[in-house]
């Protein structure tokens, strides 16, 4: 356990090592290292909601491969409900109540409805995909894209660095500061400890009274809950606007952070950021004069892409994961 | 899962059980779709009678619907073959972009006689949606990455690949938001509206698959991979061969979808930089296979009947103004509904207890 902590904080380590290094090797190519952690920190936030809730859901024995899904349709219902309660940070909060309608949804289907579970997921993708631009048709009656007032979006705070300033979004910061929350439920309460024994092994929690349909919801819950506030946040605390590739596959990095953590909350935390600085990197690249003529951006937006890819195949052999991932429990 | 063998009798019975599953999981999709048109003050009546109209209505309205299902049925198969070997073989949205433009690349700059210009395309298409369906099947194998993760990450760089490639390298020169469309010589001919002589070939391509799962030895050790891991291993079984067989007969198969659309439907002839008349093919096989249950059959018909909702939803997005993405909704809905064991067993249940007499 020691020796596998230890390579854990080595290799983050070096991540971050390698980190400094491309940042001042973009930084000598006229990009500002400042604007690039800005926008590794917006686009961290939505992968590590999700991530950090998917943690806690796989803990219970579930998986949601529906994270995106549950993004696209928090995105549109937290646009709608910000517009209407005139407050973005509202609607981020109504986004993550869609959100969390959807994950006990799925985790219903999981439990009572034993449901295999990657179908019912990539089912909610595919329904959220055309339920997404058939609500823009319904609601604004405009195909593919929806732009709201600027004033909804969630204003960015500055925060004194050694070297200037960085704006960083409130809700940035919560996220932040449920990975460590999600670390306490997790491994330091009651409830945290049902969750992880209804993933590993689902009896003992049936033994002693409890309901393992309830736990398994109830992680389902929560998890839903954060991908919602992620979902919400892309178009209220970062685009300004829907898009129906809103998106982009991030609910996968989101899971692939997932896997590469091993399901530590604080370590999916990590990931994302390092995800979301290559989203980052790729997003300012492509606008920065001078480097976008000599790449063509197509290759620079499948960087996020590969980089996951990578990852992967890097760690998750080395992964463990809860005995009773994806199987509806059986009492014999 | 069913057993590999099985008496007639017993064989007919869960045949049509299978069916009646479907067509209830239909059922409650259009339910679905209907509570969301009703939620928006659309007309159910008017919306719905105009898509079944325009798909199934008259003869052209057929022909159309059959061009739509013939891209459904390969990317049907690509995720029922992979299900048969118990993957979720996602991909096959990417391997189909990839098909597309392999096809567009011997289509329209190579130039070669009528017949063997058809074909080289065709198969250079295939190859190319095999060749993308590797990558997973290797990182699957050899370190342990889930398909659906990587698929998904594929299917993207995908996207990214063939837009540069449809921007920059393949560009109409008269027409830049377009690639070059294939030549004379590469396209299949035309049937009536839409449909080409692609159709018969994307049918005898899914009885070949259907020899394969079930008329071969790699087919059979394949789907007990799928069945039971375990006791393949026991029987000596090579896992890693299955699962990349299955992902070969995919990609080839995805690869053709891709190249149906390009060589094989009028009138362009090509593929748009925003791919619009590709995208989400890939991912509607998902439906199309769990609703024609995973057999290379069953996913015809499937593929039929939801290439109908796609056609027909333009009518009604033109007669109802509801948007036709509601189609798509639809599919989720079904897909949901099939993937809930569950829930349809206790409906099973219920049925059979109120025929009893009521005593529930």
């Amino acid at each position: 356990m020691a020796a596998r902590s230890r390579w854990r904080i080595a290799w983050l380590l070096a991540g971050a090592a390698s980190l400094a290094i491309v940042i001042y090797t973009l930084s000598l190519a006229g990009m500002r290292p400042v604007r690039l952690i800005e926008t590794g920190l917006l686009a961290m936030t939505p992968l590590a909601f999700a991530a950090i809730g998917e943690c806690i859901n796989e803990k219970s024995g579930q998986i949601n491969i529906g994270i995106e899904g549950i993004f696209l349709i928090s995105s549109v219902a937290g646009v709608y409900w910000a517009e209407i309660l005139d407050s973005g940070v509202a609607g981020i909060l109504v986004g993550g109540l869609f959100g969390a309608g959807l994950g006990a949804f799925l985790s219903i289907l999981n439990t009572y409805g034993k449901a295999e579970q990657v179908i019912a997921g990539m089912a909610l993708n595919i329904m959220a995909g055309g339920l997404f631009q058939y609500l823009l048709m319904a609601i604004w009656a405009f195909p593919g894209i929806h732009i709201f007032p600027r004033e909804l979006v969630v204003p960015r705070i500055s925060i004194p660095i050694p070297g200037g300033e960085l704006a960083v979004s409130p809700i940035t910061l919560s996220a932040i500061a449920i990975a460590f929350l999600a670390t306490l439920l997790l491994y330091r309460t009651l409830i945290g400890l049902r969750i992880r024994a209804a993933g590993e092994k689902p009896e003992s929690v049936d033994v002693a009274g409890h309901n393992i349909n309830h736990v398994r919801i109830l992680a389902g819950v929560i998890a839903g809950f954060l991908a919602g506030l992620g979902g919400a946040f892309m178009p209220l605390g970062w685009f300004g606007g829907l898009v129906k590739e809103i998106t982009a596959g991030r609910g996968f990095i989101a899971l692939a952070a997932v896997v590469f953590s091993g399901l530590n909350p604080l370590t999916a935390l990590a990931a994302t950021f390092i995800f979301g600085f290559a989203e980052g990197v790729a997003f300012t690249v492509v606008v920065t004069p001078g480097v976008k003529e000599m790449v063509p951006f197509h290759f620079i937006q499948m960087t996020p892409y590969i980089l996951t890819i990578a990852i992967l195949a890097a760690f998750v052999a080395s992964r463990r994961f809860p005995k009773a991932l994806g199987k509806p429990y059986v009492r014999e | 899962m069913v057993s590999l063998t099985a008496s007639p009798s017993t064989r007919l019975r869960r045949l049509l059980l299978k069916l009646g599953e479907s067509l209830l999981a239909v059922v409650i999709g259009l339910i679905g779709g209907a509570i969301l048109m009703l939620l928006y003050g659309y007309d159910v009546g008017v919306a719905y009678s105009a898509l079944f109209r325009g798909a199934f209505g008259d003869v052209s309205g057929l022909l159309e619907t059959l061009a739509f299902a013939t891209p459904l049925i390969m990317t049907g198969l690509t995720f029922g073959v992979g299900l048969r070997a118990g993957l979720f073989n996602v991909g096959a949205e990417g391997q189909m972009y990839l098909g597309a433009i392999g096809a567009i690349m011997v289509g329209s700059m190579l130039r070669m006689p009528p017949l063997i210009h058809l074909v080289t395309a065709t198969v250079f298409a295939m190859f190319m949606g095999a060749l993308w369906s590797l990558p997973t099947a290797f990182l699957k194998i050899y370190r342990g990455v889930h398909e659906v993760v990587s698929t998904i990450m594929l299917n993207w760089v995908a996207f990214w690949l063939v837009t540069y490639l449809i921007t920059y390298q393949l560009a109409d020169p008269t027409r830049a938001e377009r690639a070059l469309p294939v030549q004379e010589t590469a396209r299949y001919a035309v049937i009536g509206s839409s449909l080409t002589m692609v159709f018969p070939v994307v049918i005898a391509l899914a009885l070949v698959t259907f020899f394969i799962i079930w008329r071969t030895t790699v087919g059979y050790e394949l789907r007990i991979v799928g069945y039971n891991v375990e006791a393949a291993k026991y029987t000596g079984i090579s896992i890693s061969k299955s699962i990349l067989t299955s992902f070969i007969i995919g990609g080839l198969l995805a690869g053709l979808a891709g190249a149906s659309q390009v060589l094989g439907r009028p009138p362009h002839w090509t593929v748009f930089a925003t791919m619009g008349n590709l995208i989400n093919l890939g991912f509607e096989g998902i439906g199309v296979s769990l609703i024609g249950r995973n057999h290379p059959i069953g996913i015809i018909f499937a593929s039929i009947f939801y290439g109908g909702l796609l056609h027909g939803g333009r009518f009604m997005e033109f007669e109802a103004g509801v948007a036709s993405e509601l189609v798509r909704a639809i599919n989720g809905i079904i897909i949901i509904a099939l993937a809930v064991p569950g829930a349809l067993q206790t409906f099973r249940q219920l049925v059979r207890r109120r025929g009893r007499g009521g005593e529930v």
